[in-house]
């Protein structure tokens, strides 16, 4: 078990490398110091302005290997763009904010833990309110009530995400005043704001996703061993409950970690909307100042969290299946 | 595909008096788009331009100053009568502009969303997922790298770190949704390609001595296309979706180009004050699209091939 887990591990660095490799490409290669600069520096940067930004982040240096000797004589052939750039992602010595003026660890620290009080809860309700409709639908297949709940789920997934967080802010918070439109509270109060974001980020996955469990529950159900149990008489609700969620945990563990990027998505816009203080509020301050250290350290930070992730589902399949070896 | 392949899908859906439904309404968007594509002349003092649509000419109509209701029976300012004709249909919104037809300026950005990223991606995931499955070996293990690492980062991320490098713009917004979504049409493609470089056909063009390029471009890649078509119909509606939340958070397309996110973002904040038409508009536009393409895309999935069902 250990040794599949330390391998598992191991097999992932080839990855991340490859993550440090297209984050350098895209922020140091498609991009070109001086545009960069323009755009931090705002309206009509002189010349010597943005020869000054462009040194002062390091990027007048070599791409690759820093072939001129310093005043001292001595040589530094690792002191280029390049190898600083794996440097600050691999031994997670992120920059400072261009806009905020503070460095992204600390800022990653500030951010995360509202991000994860709505993310969370969010997706553990999710869970829990999906997969017992589409138990329900699977038990019901063929009849009117699954072909009217298909529809039904068709049309929630139609649904835009930003049409599901204005409507429902608006009708539940602005004109029925169930729940506070706006804000967030460092410590046990914050529930009462996170209470509707929470809500609609349920709402606007149900559809998709009791849909996707009705199609892996319902492959299930034609398996051999739903067969023998029906040969020797266990009830239709004992094989959907027992033998067929059993099963059907697999695949749904597979699709755990692949919502990860949705909930981002998800928790981007929430956080716009609710005044919520968390990494999507963090983006978009970023993207609207231009801040490029910010957005490179948030792209490396949640492909790591992915791989990780997707190491952990592989892990946890050992844990669900003894037919999941270990090789 | 052959022929009769081809007939026993469309008889496939036409069972289906949603898809078929679907199909109507897209084929209604469709012509709206079409409409916008025609370009008709303007005559000026320096000559003759082509600037204006067709659908620009059939939305002549008088601007306001700001926000008026739908169907407003006359203007804000000077309180002149309006003919029925000339009427804001669905009002107009805070710079005085026909909702109406900014909603149907927005189809024509829809569908090149929808669809144009997908033949990127297509063009990248076909070659690449046909020469991983059939040559095997170095080749694979490199491809399946490249897309090993692509698909770890998370694609929304990976999307404004793209567009914020790049010029604003609808055909850097497809690029960009093109390099973000071809690995998971690759990985089908690999798929089926490993499947079917071990028929007997192509054993059979192969022992005739067909040449590597003549298996995979003449035998092999005819009988993965049908994933292709499937791939666009549907990943349109996520496409869509997804330029309404880039335009939101303000990394989409330019101002100046119709797009129902735009819309979105610029009325979102207007409806506690009783202003709900061009939010209204642009959702409805937006999901009476998806909704047909979502029911669309699952029947001629199915009939074109069950077994790739994913949920």
């Amino acid at each position: 078990m250990l040794s599949y887990i330390v391998r598992r591990f191991l097999l992932a660095i080839p990855t991340v490398i490859g993550v440090c490799l297209v984050t350098f490409l895209l922020f140091n290669v498609f991009a070109s110091p001086e545009a960069v600069a323009r755009k931090q520096l705002g309206k009509n940067p002189t010349e010597t302005q943005i020869a000054a930004w462009v040194a002062s982040h390091g990027m007048d240096k070599p791409m690759f290997f820093n072939l001129h000797r310093e005043k001292d004589g001595r040589l530094h052939p690792f002191d280029s763009r390049f190898w600083n750039h794996m440097r600050e992602l691999v031994l997670f010595q992120f920059p400072e904010s261009d806009y905020l003026h503070e460095k992204v660890t600390s800022l990653l620290k500030q951010k995360i833990g509202p991000s994860l009080s709505l993310t969370v809860p969010a997706f553990l309700l999710s869970m829990i309110v999906t997969l017992p409709i589409a138990l329900f639908i699977a038990y019901y297949r063929g009849t009117y009530i699954d072909k009217l709940a298909l529809f039904i789920c068709v049309i929630l997934m139609s649904i835009a995400i930003l049409n599901y967080i204005i409507f429902g802010q608006y009708l539940l918070a602005v004109v029925f005043k169930y729940f506070p439109i706006y804000g967030y509270d460092f410590g046990v109060g914050a529930w009462k704001f996170l209470l509707l974001p929470v809500i609609l980020a349920v709402a606007s996955g149900l559809g998709g996703g009791v849909r996707f469990y009705r199609t892996i529950m319902l492959n299930e159900v034609r398996a051999d061993y739903v067969r023998t149990a029906m040969a020797k008489g266990v009830s239709e609700e004992g094989i959907l409950f027992k033998h067929v969620l059993k099963n059907a945990m697999i695949p749904i563990l597979t699709t755990t970690v692949l919502s990860i990027p949705f909930l981002i998505t998800g928790s981007l816009l929430l956080e716009i909307f609710f005044g919520i203080p968390g990494m999507g509020n963090l983006m978009i301050n970023a993207i609207n100042n231009h801040d490029y250290p910010v957005i490179r350290t948030l792209v490396y930070i949640y492909s790591l969290l992915y791989i990780a992730g997707s190491i952990l589902t592989d892990i946890s399949y050992t844990l669900v299946d003894p037919r999941v070896s270990f090789k | 595909m052959t022929e009769s392949h081809l007939k026993i899908a469309i008889r496939r859906i036409r069972k289906d008096r949603l898809a078929v439904a679907g199909f109507l309404v897209i084929c209604i968007f469709a012509l709206v788009a079409c409409l916008d594509c025609i370009p008709l002349p303007v005559r000026e003092a320096s000559g003759i331009r082509w600037g204006r649509t067709a659908l620009d000419a059939a939305f002549n109509k008088e601007p306001e100053k700001s926000y008026s209701p739908p169907l407003a029976d006359r203007g804000l300012l000077n309180r002149k009568e309006f003919a029925l004709a000339s009427r804001h249909l669905l009002g107009t919104n805070n710079l005085g502009e026909d909702v109406l037809y900014n909603g149907l300026k927005g189809v024509r950005t829809a569908f090149v969303i929808g669809i144009v990223p997908t033949l990127i991606a297509a063009l990248f995931a076909v070659m690449l997922g046909l020469f991983a499955g059939y040559y095997g070996g170095f080749i694979d293990d490199l491809i399946q790298y490249v897309y090993q690492v692509l698909s770890s980062i998370p694609s929304i991320l990976l999307l404004i770190a793209m567009l914020m490098i790049m010029e604003r713009g609808l055909w850097q917004l497809c690029v960009a949704l093109g390099v973000t979504s071809w690995v998971g049409l690759c990985r089908l493609i690999r798929g089926e390609t490993l499947k079917v470089k071990n028929m007997e056909y192509v054993e059979a063009a192969r022992a005739l001595g067909a040449s590597d390029a003549r298996l995979i471009f003449r035998h092999i890649l005819p009988n993965v296309m049908h994933i292709v078509i499937i791939e666009i119909t549907l990943d349109f509606s996520a496409l869509v979706m997804t330029e309404t939340v880039l335009t939101y958070i303000g990394v989409g397309v330019e101002p100046g180009t119709g797009s129902w996110g735009r819309m979105i973002m610029m009325a979102d904040r207007e409806l506690a004050n009783g202003i709900w038409w061009n939010l209204s508009t642009a959702s409805a536009f937006l999901f009476i699209l998806v909704l047909a393409f979502n029911t669309f895309a699952d029947t001629l999935r199915d009939a074109l091939d069950p077994r790739l069902r994913k949920g």
